[in-house]
């Protein structure tokens, strides 16, 4: 189904504070079945020259899929034709533990590819102190029936 | 940081020993949780060939943390990692019995300045590429 050229552009107030723990992190590297030890081990990131555990490259995910932006049912998105399409993330540093972070998306894009529909999202994650952590640009697809 | 690795001692065309990562459901299952996505396409068989997939698939972003994987290994370094990103080109089909392998290889596409280099990555499932555009730019010793 065609999604709401309407939101093309729209931004999205930014995300309640999400707090990045040292248990969180090990559960996503356990779930991606990564033993690397400064996911886990305080010692051994900062052995690695981090003031505490820092989180997997792909961790953003949890707090940058576009959450609120996406579920508007105004926006028309079938979830269970949704496939991935590009992910790439700019990093001025790891996501660490004690982090306490927002995420601020917007839809930079939306357009027809043969009989699916592309959906491009931009989020900028940074701490609630203003410092920039990454920014992600996510393509989701909806697929045509 | 602390790369492993020394700019000076990479070469453009340099390869990255290949990794074969094996995929089970359970595995999609801890990923769900762990990630917040609980799209039923990766853990319900039925609901999968419902909306028309050959099975259950892999979440890209599984896919996309084993390339990652690949990149911090041989790096030494998760905190090395300037920018990753990747095209999903085809998905990674995980049957029920057997489960999948994600083949991982990676070449030196580039060098740049401040000691950053540009790995190219492929990532194969059942003979299909299932990144393509997979690059990940890390900040060498």
């Amino acid at each position: 189904m065609a999604l709401n050229r309407d939101f093309i552009g729209r931004t999205f107030p930014p995300s309640e504070p999400y707090e990045v723990t040292r248990v969180k992190i090990k559960e996503f590297a356990d779930a991606i079945g990564d033993p690397n030890p400064v996911y886990r081990d305080r010692e051994a990131a900062k052995a690695a020259g981090h003031p505490d555990v820092i989180a997997p490259p792909t961790f953003p995910i949890v707090i940058s899929l576009g959450g609120a932006s996406l579920t508007d049912p105004e926006l028309g998105l079938n979830f269970a034709m949704v496939v991935h399409g590009e992910e790439r993330f700019e990093y001025t540093r790891p996501l660490r533990a004690g982090d306490v972070v927002t995420c601020e998306s917007a839809i930079a894009g939306i357009r027809a590819i043969g009989r699916n529909e592309r959906l491009d999202i931009q989020t900028v994650v940074t701490t609630v102190e203003g410092e920039h952590i990454c920014t992600a640009y996510n393509a989701i697809v909806e697929r045509g029936a | 940081m602390t790369a492993k690795v020394k700019y000076e001692e990479v070469e453009v065309g340099q390869e990255l020993p290949a990794r074969t990562y094996p995929v089970h459901r359970i595995d999609l299952v801890k990923y769900a949780g762990a990630s917040g996505d609980f799209n039923p396409i990766h853990w319900n068989e039925s609901f999968a060939r419902s909306v028309g997939l050959p099975d259950v698939i892999a979440h890209g972003m599984y896919t996309m943390a084993q390339g990652g994987r690949f990149v911090t290994d041989w790096v030494g370094d998760p905190g090395a990692i300037l920018e990753y990103g990747v095209r999903f080109s085809s998905m990674v089909v995980v049957p029920d019995e057997g489960g999948a392998e994600i083949k991982i290889t990676g070449v030196v596409e580039d060098k740049l300045d401040d000691n950053a280099v540009v790995v190219a990555l492929t990532a194969r499932s059942a003979g299909e590429k299932v990144l393509t555009r997979a690059k990940a730019t890390v900040r060498l010793a």
